[in-house]
């Protein structure tokens, strides 16, 4: 069988197994472009969108656990979009209707580029990704996640399950460049998410490194600067600019073909001022 | 190369035989199947010129594994539109009075793209038709006409519903 | 006989005629060169050079001959005249011993599947020797030795007007750049070749000018021209870059090689690679003028990078001189326009022809005059307007029609569009939510360009048209290439108007007959508009003579013997410019006006195009759904220029050949247009109308790069304008 469609999780991982060389497909939208430019010779497929515990949102306590099927068009409705509203934010921002109906969060986390939209958030709100392989089953923090420019601890034969996210209380925002009002890879992202309850700021940067980044130590600067109160948080007009600069030191970016490293780094800073201020007072 | 598969295409079945396995829907509707409607204009999914319906989900068919979608029920524009000849849907009438044409490339996936959004926004706002068309550029018109057929097509669907 | 026109039938001169393909086109059941098909057809695939420069030790194609599937490999030694080229033949079909841009072709090859075709170029080994590319246009004349027999300059061209040493007491100076925009019309180059049982070959291809392909691909062939017969297949957009050859001469060589039918479809990246683009541009200029804001002289200096072949640079250099001061009276000027060879990207013909450039950088000019003197920009304008009976920069009287300060002032008077609604997506940045409502600041800017209409430089054009009519049934055929501008829609309005009639076939376009010339230069609708109309006159006289006085009762008067007569159209003569740039080598002109409001994002650099208002120079109106088309969608390419297209070329390299990084305009990136038509007919041109595709691209760019300018104090001497350059 040139196409495999397995019907369960564990069939899947069985084929992968059986054949190391196949290419999991699910909504195709990153592996077709390779395929059709001729980069990427095909043997093998794994069709993974029918595997029950690959779909499906669902709540657990304070985590919300997406199935890496899930699409970018569901990310963009309820329940996540009131859940975790950064999430909703940055899916609306992946390509077009037409690829938001087809990429899943799963093929975002698999393909692990800096510029992959969900990824900002995941870093942001300190989510895991569940990984299944062989015998094996992982849950991995998104912080230890990616080791380079599409790269990360993914390994051959192994299988994005979901990402779990925390449900935090709080307000949280995604921000994003691109020179184009729609359809745009990000020249530089920046996904916010505050905890009211662990009182914590989270930040992550997507385009402005190899690899989605944190900004921790902006981070604990900012929750140990800003006022905090059961229903909101307040940060200085002062702190706030200090805060885009902290966070633009975070980031590590080059000159290419979409920006140059100046500009990202000063969009950066830009956006993290923003997006504080949207979620503070 | 693939075994032979069946694809459910404008409800028929056809069979795929002898093809490769890393041929698009959309190479196998256009090259294999004859039907020419959905476009390859970058295969990329960037251009939103093969849009078609998998199920009942607007996608583009050049990033859709053709041998992967054999359980799904895939309408193309030719499936969209009346059969007889010449006959048209309200919003391709729409389409060709107000201008909304010109080389027509990217026409067959704007005309999908538009009977997507009207099925789940009938009264969508100016704002709603641009993000809903973003992911099908055109090159020629400046989208202008374009967002006048829409309008038109609106106006049309609410008065009939009257 | 006079006609009456515009009236009496619907659907003719005047009206919102629709196009005859329109249910074609929407039903998806056009034929699209793209979508042709052919029993036993093969797939054809160009192997290009990954080097700017480089020579050619070797090329061992055997690999690819094993494998399965593979029909023909073709090299340069398989070409029986390994010379084409648009205007003058600097260019292999297949190179041989030199590549001189990234992307040039080596090797082609026939097979069964793309993909194995695909793989087929994959496996062909070529030895390259990598030599350090020239990229720099501005070392091309410097370098030792040329990196082409034919030299590195295309053109260099000086215009001396008045006394170029006057000056007058205000002056303002600047440095442009104009980045390299490319067409990214829709649908990729197609084509298919067919051997034919005469030795000839049958070609239907995506074309601008099937007569002058004809010729290039017969002579590479070693063909007669009658043994190769192009159809026009279905053209997915054009905007220039299908004015040369792209994949015709390679089909036709594997067709013959192999016996069999051979179709080529570029794919989206090798459609950037493999055609022409707009030309980048360095220009500086200096105005003087009175304290009143009257320009006494202009001074420009102007290089364009033609890459590396010559395509149109010839004429692009010329367009880029003669309307580098826009349409202004300028009693002095000197300009001195250079197209130099490099190992960039071959660039040529896109709407708007060298005017593009020259115009964002004279309108930027005249914004500083206007700054200098204290004046509102649109008074300055006003101020220098040309009109009929001025002179331009070659000293060419203008003769016709030429509504300068009429555009200007309809433009300006249309009224501003309301504030934006208060919805993210409404805003810079979009769906990205990068800003809020007070992260942005609105800013208008305005700007007046010019063009001439046909080609140029006593260039004798013409255009044939036939007209057919059997049984009442009328069929006009020409071979002028519909490229989605509506020329078939003009072609049946003209016909119903001037014969009375309903019904009109228009047949296909192909090079079974006279020459139409090219789509481009804003000139079908006078060129062939005019060459069908002067067939349906002569057709209509040939009816009334036989009518002999009576009414004409078309059927009956065609049933016996059916009417045809064909005619050739020309426009009047034109010269070539002297060794100063001055002569009379302009046909006709036409002018836009552009204001552009936009909505920007300082602190990010992001813009937002809100709306365009303009007026038009159009000479009369033969369909308003048509005009408002291509103004609408000139607009929208004058929007991609000013804040996002470009190619972007690295040491030769491009390095965004795709529709991911090279950005177009989507639906949440066009601006809301309001057009004003001013209708003040052409003499000579049929019905009085001017060609209206080009003046929509032009000044539309620098109204916009005005408005960024008004809400950023940016200098913007660039486009497009790129984020970076706009934040602190």
């Amino acid at each position: 069988m040139a196409v495999i469609v397995p019907e369960s999780l564990e069939s899947a991982l069985a084929a992968l197994t059986a054949y190391p060389d196949a290419a999991v497909l699910a909504g195709g939208t990153d592996l077709m472009v390779e395929v059709n430019d001729g980069r990427r010779p095909l043997t093998r497929v794994v069709a993974v969108g029918r595997v029950p515990e690959l779909t499906g949102i669902r709540v657990d306590g304070a985590t919300v656990v997406i199935g890496a099927a899930t699409t970018f068009a569901q990310l963009e409705r309820d329940p996540v979009a009131e859940l975790v509203p950064a999430l909703a934010y940055a899916a609306r921002t992946v390509g077009s209707p037409q690829i938001r109906n087809a990429a899943t969060i799963g093929g975002n986390v698999a393909t692990a580029s800096p510029a992959g939209d969900a990824l900002p958030v995941l870093v942001a709100l300190g989510a895991s990704v569940e990984i299944a392989g062989g015998n094996r089953r992982r849950l991995v923090p998104i912080a230890d996640y990616f080791t380079g420019p599409k790269r990360s601890v993914l390994d051959a034969g192994e299988l994005v399950v979901a990402v779990q996210v925390p449900v935090l209380r709080g307000a949280q925002d995604y921000l994003k460049v691109g020179v184009r009002n729609a359809m745009v890879i990000a020249v530089a992202s920046l996904a916010i998410a505050v905890d009211l309850e662990a009182r914590r700021v989270g930040i992550g940067l997507g385009s402005v490194g190899p690899t989605p980044l944190a900004a921790p130590e902006a981070c604990s600067w900012v929750a140990s600067r800003a006022r905090w109160r059961s229903d909101g948080v307040e940060v200085a007009d002062e702190d706030v600019v200090e805060f885009g600069e902290r966070v633009a030191g975070a980031a590590r970016p080059i000159d290419d073909h979409r920006g140059t490293a100046r500009y990202r780094r000063h969009a950066v800073s830009v956006m993290a001022r923003r997006a504080l201020r949207r979620c503070t007072r | 190369m693939t075994e032979m598969y069946v694809l459910r295409v404008n409800g028929d079945e056809h069979a795929v035989a002898d093809a490769w396995l890393g041929e698009s829907l959309l190479y196998v509707l256009r090259e294999r199947l004859g039907f020419p409607a959905a476009k390859a204009g970058c295969e990329q999914g960037e251009c939103g010129s093969c849009s078609v319906f998998v199920d009942t989900t607007l996608v583009c068919a050049c990033l859709v594994l053709a041998a992967a979608a054999a359980d799904t029920e895939i309408t193309t524009l030719e499936g969209l539109q009346p059969s007889a000849r010449g006959a048209v849907t309200d919003v391709q009438r729409a389409f060709v009075e107000t201008g909304a044409v010109q080389c027509g490339f990217c026409t067959p996936g704007l005309v999908m793209a538009v009977h997507a959004l009207l099925e789940t926004d009938p009264e969508p706002t100016d704002l709603a038709v641009r993000e809903a068309i973003s992911g099908n550029l055109c090159r020629c018109t400046g989208y202008g006409r374009i967002l006048e057929a829409v309008e038109v097509a609106v106006a049309a669907r609410r008065g009939a519903a009257r | 006989m006079s006609v009456e026109v515009g009236t009496r039938t619907a659907g003719g001169i005047g009206q919102r005629a629709i196009r005859p393909d329109g249910v074609a086109k929407v039903r998806g059941e056009f034929a699209f060169a793209g979508d042709l098909w052919a029993e036993g057809m093969l797939w054809g695939q160009a192997l290009r050079s990954p080097h700017p420069s480089a020579r050619i030790r070797g090329i061992d194609v055997g690999p690819a001959l094993l494998i399965t599937g593979v029909h023909a490999v073709l090299t340069a030694d398989d070409v029986p005249v390994n010379r084409y080229g648009l205007e003058h033949r600097d260019q292999a079909v297949l190179a041989g011993d030199v590549v001189r841009y990234a992307g040039e072709p080596v090797a082609i090859v026939a097979a069964d599947h793309p993909d194995t075709a695909r793989r087929a170029c994959a496996a062909i080994v070529v030895d390259y020797e990598v030599l350090a590319p020239l990229v720099d246009p501005g070392l091309s004349q410097s370098v030792e030795r040329p990196i082409h027999p034919d030299g590195n300059v295309f053109r260099d061209l000086v215009i001396r007007r008045g006394n170029p040493d006057s000056r007058g007491p205000v002056v303002v100076e600047g440095d442009y750049e104009i980045g390299m925009q490319d067409q990214a019309f829709m649908g990729p180059e197609a084509g298919l070749a067919s051997p034919a049982a005469d030795g000839g070959v049958d070609l239907v291809v995506s074309t601008q000018w099937l007569h002058n392909d004809r010729d290039q691909v017969a002579d590479c062939l070693g063909l007669a021209p009658e043994l190769v017969r192009l159809t026009l297949g279905g053209v997915g957009g054009a905007f220039g870059a299908r004015e040369d050859v792209s994949l015709h001469i390679h089909a036709c060589l594997l067709a013959v090689r192999t016996g069999r039918p051979v179709k080529i479809v570029y794919s989206r990246t090798e459609s950037f690679l493999g055609h022409v683009h707009r030309h980048p541009a360095r220009i500086w200029m200096r105005h003087t003028a009175r304290p009143n804001g009257e320009i006494v002289s202009v001074e420009s200096r102007i290089l364009l990078d033609g890459g590396a072949y010559r395509s149109s640079s010839y004429h692009v250099t010329a367009n880029a001189a003669c309307f580098a001061a826009g349409p202004y009276r300028v009693p002095n000027a000197l300009v001195h326009a250079i197209a130099v060879r490099t190992n960039n990207p071959p660039c040529g013909a896109m709407r708007g022809f060298g005017v593009v450039q020259s115009c964002f950088a004279h309108e930027a000019q005249m914004d500083l005059l206007a700054s200098a003197c204290g004046l509102d920009p649109v008074e300055v304008r006003l101020r220098n307007a040309l009109a009929p009976g001025d002179e331009l920069l070659t000293g060419q009287r203008i003769e016709g029609a030429l509504p300068v300060a009429e555009v200007i002032r309809a433009c300006a008077a249309l009224p501003l569009p309301a504030p934006a609604v208060d919805d993210v997506l409404a805003r810079p940045g979009g769906a990205g939510r990068t800003a809020g409502a007070r992260d942005v600041r609105r800013g208008v800017g305005f700007a007046v360009g010019f063009k001439n209409l046909m080609y140029a430089e006593g260039y004798m054009d013409g255009s044939v048209a036939r007209c057919r009519i059997d049984g009442g049934v009328v069929t006009i055929a020409c071979a002028a290439a519909e490229v989605g501008q509506g020329f078939v829609t003009l072609v049946q309005q003209i016909a119903r108007t001037v014969l009375d009639v309903d019904d009109v076939i228009v047949a296909p376009a192909d090079t079974d007959m006279g020459s139409a010339g090219s789509t481009s230069a804003s000139r079908q609708t006078m060129m062939s508009g005019g060459a069908v109309e002067k067939v349906c006159r002569a057709a209509r006289a040939e009816l009334e003579r036989r009518a002999g006085g009576d009414e004409v009762d078309i059927a009956a008067l065609t049933a016996r013997e059916p009417v045809d007569v064909t005619e050739e159209y020309h426009h009047r003569l034109t010269h070539p410019l002297d060794a100063d740039g001055q002569g009379d080598a302009h046909v006709s002109f036409a002018c836009a006006a552009h204001r552009a409001v936009v909505d920007v994002d300082p602190e990010l650099g992001l813009v937002r195009v809100v709306h365009l208002a303009t007026s038009q120079d159009v000479g009369r109106v033969l369909n308003p759904l048509q005009v408002t088309g291509q103004i609408e969608g000139g607009i929208a390419q004058g929007v991609g220029l000013a804040v996002m297209e470009e190619l972007i070329v690295e040491g030769g390299q491009v390095r965004n050949a795709s529709f991911t990084d090279y950005l177009i305009p989507t639906a949440l990136d066009a601006p809301t247009v309001d057009a004003v038509l001013i209708e003040e007919p052409e003499p000579g041109a049929p019905f009085g109308a001017k060609g209206v595709g080009e003046p929509p691209t032009i000044s539309s760019t620098p109204a916009i790069v005005a408005a960024i300018r008004d809400a950023t104090d940016a200098a913007c001497t660039r486009v497009p304008v790129r984020p970076r350059d706009l934040v602190p």
